[in-house]
């Protein structure tokens, strides 16, 4: 079913059940997030795609990610209030993770150069659970999750232990919206050096690197694939 | 037990059970829950022995009951039918109780409340001012049922709310719920007859019911009272709930702390099954609906209601966004309807009484009684239920009592940990849902904390945040790392490094966690800082500015020293010193070695001449 509402004055169609902010980013719209991806069902952790929403006459700020679309409401991207909640929310950020490079950029262009807040000298994530979901939902092996809660939340391996579900397919390593889960490749070895796994890689006849074994086994099984299928050259494999 | 088939059959059930306790039939009950901390599980043996050995036991009965509320003075023990109110009682005193009041209708002064004020004696429970101006329409029962007897809640009428409910129809039901207003008793304060309404007419055919009682304030135990003291009489709202929303399914949600709740729970269903008041076909009605007990593992944001129904799912207690109501989609994506443990339990009385009743009591927006669990710096601590509109003064001063110690009123915390301080000022404000909102606090569960002159409210800011920034699940920046920079500040202003610069910032990013964060862990958390920085500010100012901490308990910001004119050289405090820092010779003033003080404050309470000086 279709439906209309209205961005920054602009009318724009979207599918019932669409997430907001996924309707605005395809209709050109800028909102700032770092733990949304469209692959992934929303979260609503770093809470920076705030935005306001106007319906039947009442307005609010809330987060654009996990707020389904309706018909007939009004948003605005950019208020002086949610300008200011974002600037404090970047500053909360920063000084979560004060050694991400990707966050730091992502702050300066919003104009927040440093946080007043003390920062957590070193650190990197920003718990928002990217990976998680991404390993979960995407990727299906359940090999991280969530542990604690609160300010000693932290996203690991079960019983913060390097995890055998995890198959070492970089999924994680590629989602991670500030680049702190880190994935070497090296004496024929792949190592993801947040979750402490390390998983030999898997040549094929010409002896030429793949992909950990453990990957490829798991792509086989998942889509019941010939078993010398990673033996072969990419393009003797049969399909086009 | 025989399973009732028939409203008639319950009333012919009800005059039998009726019959075998009547009114007049002399009892001794004993608090067997919230007094337990007092040994009353002893005191309930040496009774019940000692009414066996007088040859009392088909006369008397020995009742082990549920909370009376007047917690300060436990263990409590009421002797029936006069209810004569016997207090702080031991297991010496079984035997004069026996021999004098229960055999002879004395009354033992010496076991009488007396008020420490006025000095006057109370003989019986209802004169005794702590209970005079409540009014107990939901705990009154308590110390006249044995929570473990379905039969003692029966004879007081229990269930004849539900009989009534299932001779209308589920729509007529639902309307009494909404004439009555009943406004939910966790917090949110919603009105339970319009969330009843939008989950009955949400599309689906499974539909849950479920009763909130995961209560985690510190502090706080209204609910536990009610569940432990209680059972049936939530029990018999969630059935009535489910025939009025359509639902054949509820869960009861309680924290494991509470092992008692969830035994006597446990015990009511069974026995509430047993009679068919549970199960298929109710009362010959047709409506069909069963109860599971689901036990929390200790997390105080369980309590919200998306965080919960995940939990009861077997998934991480996080909350989720409520943009689609858990009455349209929440357990399982089901319908589900959450009430709190009070709330369920205003219900039977309702439909036994009438919502035109119902709504006689209390103010224009918020009708019938609230329980406030009233601690703190009080003289009667306890639980109180009061209907709604009471002042704070009266339920402070008239109900508990005035503060403690002949100290003097500094602010009461309404609403749990993320209600607001209110100072001497707010005292005269009536108290229900809007007007305490009005104010920058809140209802909350009732969770209500009385702080004396000598609480320094920063101190009590910081200590909230401590708590919240611990409990909040950590899924959104804003509440996760927002409460912990907040907690942060806030100590820094107790540890005497804060600036007029660390206020502003608590006070921008107070706004930012209330307005960014998911739910309402996140979005109240700020009242205590904000609320204390309202009407408190002068403190804060004091710390930051002067150094100072007004109601000297910040230790940072106090030295302890010792009076040489006052100071006899008794050396009890060089003696209790826990650093051994207190040195001087018998007889001459003491002195205490700065650099060593923890500021402890023992010496302070050890002197019998007030010669130590905080500054």
């Amino acid at each position: 079913m279709v439906l209309k509402l209205q961005i920054d004055g602009v009318t724009v169609e979207a599918e019932k059940g669409e997430s907001l902010i996924d309707v605005a980013w395809r209709h050109g719209f800028e909102i700032p997030s770092l733990c949304h991806h469209e692959a992934v069902a929303p979260y609503g952790s770093c809470r920076l795609c705030l935005v306001e929403i106007t319906r039947k006459g009442r307005k609010k700020i809330t987060t654009s990610c996990n707020y389904e679309v309706l018909p007939d409401i009004e948003v605005r991207t950019s208020t002086p209030e949610v300008e200011r909640h974002r600037r404090m929310i970047l500053e909360l950020l920063l000084a979560e993770a004060p050694a991400s490079e990707p966050l730091r950029k992502l702050a300066k262009r919003l104009g927040v150069e440093a946080t007043r807040l003390k920062p957590h000298e070193g650190n990197e994530c920003i718990r928002c659970g990217l990976c998680v979901r991404i390993c979960n939902e995407i990727v299906g092996v359940n090999a991280i999750g969530f542990h604690g809660r609160g300010d000693r939340k932290e996203t690991a391996p079960p019983y913060k232990e390097p995890s055998e579900l995890c198959i070492g397919c970089g999924a994680c390593v590629y989602a991670c919206p500030t680049n702190c889960i880190r994935l070497v490749e090296k004496d024929g070895m792949r190592e993801i050096v947040r979750w402490g796994r390390k998983l030999p890689i898997a040549t094929d006849e010409n002896g030429r690197p793949l992909a950990p074994r453990f990957q490829l086994r798991y792509f086989q099984e998942l889509v019941d694939l010939p078993k010398d299928f990673y033996k072969k050259a990419p393009g003797d494999r049969g399909i086009d | 037990m025989k399973r009732l088939p028939n409203p008639r059959e319950l009333e012919a059930y009800r005059a039998e059970v009726s019959a075998a306790r009547p009114p007049d039939r002399p009892a001794i009950a004993i608090c067997n829950t919230g007094c337990r901390a007092y040994g009353s599980l002893k005191l309930f043996e040496v009774f019940r022995k000692a009414i066996d050995t007088a040859g009392l036991k088909a006369k008397v009965e020995v009742r082990p009951t549920g909370c009376h509320g007047f917690c300060e003075c436990g263990p409590l023990v009421v002797i029936f039918p006069r209810k004569i109110f016997y207090q702080r009682v031991k297991a010496e005193d079984v035997e004069e109780v026996i021999e004098k009041t229960v055999k002879r209708g004395e009354v033992i002064e010496r076991l009488c409340y007396t008020d420490p004020v006025t000095e006057k004696r109370y003989t019986y429970e209802d004169d005794v001012p702590f209970y005079k101006h409540q009014m107990r329409l939901l705990l009154g029962q308590n110390n006249r049922l044995d929570p473990t007897s379905i039969d003692d809640y029966i004879a007081l009428g229990g269930y004849g709310a539900l009989a009534k409910a299932l001779a209308r129809k589920p729509e007529a039901v639902l309307e009494e719920v909404k004439k009555a207003n009943l406004r939910g008793r966790g917090g949110g304060g919603f009105p339970a007859g319009d969330k009843w309404e939008t989950c009955r007419n949400a599309p689906g055919d499974v539909k849950y019911v479920i009763c909130n009682a995961d209560e985690g304030d510190p502090g706080a135990f209204m609910d536990r009272a009610v569940l432990e003291g209680n059972p049936h009489s939530v029990i018999e709202g969630m059935i009535i709930g489910s025939y009025a929303i359509g639902s054949h399914e509820g869960f009861v949600y309680v924290r494991n702390e509470y092992p008692l709740a969830v035994e006597q729970v446990d015990i009511a269903l069974r026995q509430a099954e047993a009679l068919g008041l549970l199960g298929k076909d109710i009362l010959g009605s047709g409506h069909d609906f069963t109860v599971k007990i689901n036990r929390g593992g200790g997390a105080f944001v369980c309590g919200e209601s998306t965080a919960l129904m995940a939990s009861i799912e077997g998934r991480v207690g996080e909350p989720r966004a409520k943009h689609i109501h858990t009455v349209v989609q929440g357990l399982w994506d089901r319908p589900s309807n959450l009430n709190n443990v009070e709330t369920w339990a205003n219900v039977p009385l309702i439909l036994g009484r009438g919502a035109e009743w119902f709504r006689s009591i209390g103010t224009e927006g918020s009708k019938g009684t609230k329980i406030f669990s009233l601690v703190g710096k009080v003289i009667n601590t306890g639980l109180v239920e009061a209907p709604m509109g009471m002042t704070l003064r009266r339920i402070i001063f008239d109900i508990g009592g005035g503060i403690r110690d002949g100290r003097k009123f500094k602010a009461v915390q309404t609403g749990g940990p993320s209600g607001g301080c209110l100072p001497a000022d707010r005292l005269d404000i009536p108290v229900d849902f809007d007007e305490l909102w009005k104010h920058g606090s809140m209802m909350g569960s009732g969770g209500m904390i009385v702080m004396d002159d000598r609480t320094c409210m920063v101190d009590v800011a910081r200590y909230f945040l401590g708590f919240l920034k611990f409990e909040s699940c950590g899924k959104c920046t804003s509440c996760r790392e927002g409460l912990r920079h907040l907690h942060r500040l806030v100590q820094e202003i107790c540890d005497g490094q804060g600036s007029e610069d660390t206020i502003r910032l608590i006070e921008e990013l107070s706004d930012t966690v209330e307005a960014a964060s998911l739910c309402a862990l996140g979005t109240t958390a700020v009242n205590p800082v904000r609320s204390t920085l309202k009407y408190f500010r002068s403190e804060y100012e004091a710390h930051v500015r002067d150094k100072k901490c007004p109601a000297k308990v910040c230790k940072a910001l106090i030295t302890f020293s010792i009076d040489p004119e006052k100071c006899t050289g008794c050396m009890v405090c060089a003696k209790r010193c826990p650093q051994e820092c207190i040195t001087g010779e018998k007889k001459k003033p003491h002195v205490i070695d700065q650099s060593k003080c923890i500021k402890c404050g023992v010496c302070n309470d050890v002197c019998k001449f007030e010669s130590v000086t905080v500054q």
